[in-house]
């Protein structure tokens, strides 16, 4: 199966912390890809770093075998064009219309008559099912409808790659379930390659081909949803079953209660 | 010692922030240019930042012309020199109040609102994601704000200095009684069009850059946080000031000085 992203022994540091400790993972093309992980282990940053916003300390990562740290900032922006993000809040322009927001980057990029823009966008936003909505501005929209904007502008220039950022993070269960069947839909009907950043086990494991689990700065459970399930690496069990206690540690690392409470 | 190693910190500080902006500016200004692009957006925020500027501009600058009238001629009218009244308004206007006052308004007008978007586009992903769209915020977002900036500033400067002294016939002629004529006539023998206008001018534009730049890199250097924007904001108001009042001296000794 061919491979379109593949990070190779990747280390990203912020600072002097360490985010990233020599992680490799291949996200295969045509497939949805999900990798989850408790909140705070840099998931976002992982988006970031395949966009080629931010650069990793070591390792590479690659673009249909191209490096991507390794491009000037020309050949990125070419990249660019093949991928788009979801981002967590879709980061619709606040001072655009829904319609301009979806027909930005058809302006930007190509050189298509109104006309045609007109009818792309109207399409685009067929499919997520908000053509109704084209005149609202983005701040009349809830957050579900936001986020499906925001869908359809990131499928404008129907792109390779899609990286969701926490797609489902905060949505009721009615958006949610839009979502989770946009996302489906959307990745066998235009045959895009999907990455999928989230913490919402149930709707992951419905549309996941393979998954990915990051815990402390290494991926530490990999496989089809039905092997995930299965595993028995009691890291990945505790984040399935999402228990309080367990190798992730409940507390914060400290020094012992009776230490700091009778200054022992 | 600690104090020692605290200022060296806080130096490389300021040292690395000089140079982000300048690397911001550089950005946002070193480029193909595309007119077709965005000449429509610098239009745009002409209007922003120029056009609704006007009216803080003019009502300043009316109150201003009046008041120095009125200082002036208590002054003046002693010495029975209260012809003078009008180039006393026009170069203090022309030369130094017209360029300054419109500065610090524009700095708290323009520059305190063009952080708080930028750095709000910033907290809300929008600049991140037009990276991600393959556009360029710098050349997009921050360029057209920053000849926008540019534009106006200059203009605006001329209008305060021109309405004000409007204000000064209001009150000194009008008012006060000084001779029409005087009033107008040895301010067109008075003010020169390059030692005075033209120097003005040269102020205003350099208070234009200093202030925009300012203004567009703290907003895009800002924490993207609440605290972050409202710090960010806060800064770009207290050092446009101290930037224009400072390079105003260095100007002025520049162009007036011996």
């Amino acid at each position: 199966m061919e491979n379109l992203i593949e990070i190779e022994s990747m280390t990203f540091k912020r600072g002097q912390r360490v985010i990233y400790d020599n992680i490799s993972l291949q996200i295969a093309k045509g497939k949805t890809t999900a990798i989850m992980g408790p909140s705070g282990i840099g998931k976002t940053t992982l988006l970031k770093l395949i966009g080629g916003q931010l650069r990793p300390e070591s390792g590479d990562i690659r673009f249909r075998g191209e490096s991507i740290p390794g491009m000037t900032r020309n050949r990125l922006f070419t990249v660019r064009r093949q991928m788009s993000m979801l981002f967590q809040s879709g980061a619709l322009f606040t001072d655009m219309t829904v319609f301009d927001n979806i027909a930005f980057p058809l302006r930007e990029h190509t050189r298509l008559s109104e006309k045609i823009i007109r009818i792309m966008v109207l399409m685009k936003l067929q499919a997520v099912g908000l053509r109704g909505a084209a005149d609202l501005m983005p701040s009349e929209l809830s957050g579900g409808m936001a986020r499906r904007a925001a869908l359809a502008r990131s499928i404008a220039l129907d792109p390779e790659l899609i990286l969701y950022d926490e797609p489902f993070a905060g949505q009721d269960p009615i958006s949610m379930g839009v979502l989770v069947k946009l996302i489906k839909e959307l990745n066998d009907a235009l045959n895009l390659t999907s990455v999928v950043v989230t913490h919402d086990v149930t709707e992951v494991l419905t549309i996941a081909d393979y998954i990915y689990i990051l815990a402390e700065q290494k991926i530490i459970g990999s496989g089809t949803p039905e092997q995930i399930k299965q595993s028995d690496s009691p890291l990945v069990q505790q984040f399935l079953r999402g228990e309080a206690d367990g190798p992730v540690p409940f507390h914060f690392p400290a020094q012992s209660i009776e230490h700091e409470l009778l200054g022992a | 010692m600690e104090w020692f190693a605290r200022l060296g910190a806080g130096t490389l500080d300021k040292l690395s922030a000089f140079g982000r902006a300048t690397f911001v500016l550089l950005g946002a200004v070193v480029a193909k240019p595309r007119p077709l692009k965005h000449i429509p957006l610098t239009i745009k925020q002409i209007y922003v930042v120029g056009v609704q500027s006007l009216s803080i501009i003019i009502v300043s600058g009316l109150f201003i012309g009046m008041v120095m009238a009125l200082q002036g001629y208590t002054i003046l009218v002693d010495y029975g020199a209260e012809g003078s009244l009008g180039p006393m308004v026009a170069l203090s206007l022309l030369r130094e109040l017209g360029p300054v006052v419109t500065a610090l308004l524009f700095a708290g007008r323009a520059g305190s609102a063009l952080t708080a978007e930028i750095g709000l586009m910033k907290a809300t992903e929008q600049l991140s994601s037009l990276e991600m769209m393959a556009v360029d915020p710098l050349r997009r977002i921050v360029a057209p704000r920053l000849w926008a900036g540019m534009i106006s500033m200059p203009l605006l400067a001329l209008i305060f200095s021109a309405v004000g002294i409007l204000g000064g016939h209001l009150v000194g002629v009008d008012w006060l009684g000084v001779d029409a004529g005087s009033y107008w006539s040895i301010m067109q023998s008075t003010v020169e069009w390059n030692e005075d206008v033209l120097n003005g001018v040269i102020k205003s534009i350099v208070f234009a850059f200093v202030c925009t730049w300012i203004a567009i890199f703290k907003g895009y250097d800002a924490v993207p946080t609440s605290e972050g924007i409202s710090l960010a904001t806060t800064q770009t108001v207290v050092y446009s000031s101290l930037a224009v009042l400072g390079l105003d001296f260095v100007l002025t000794a520049l162009m007036f000085g011996i």
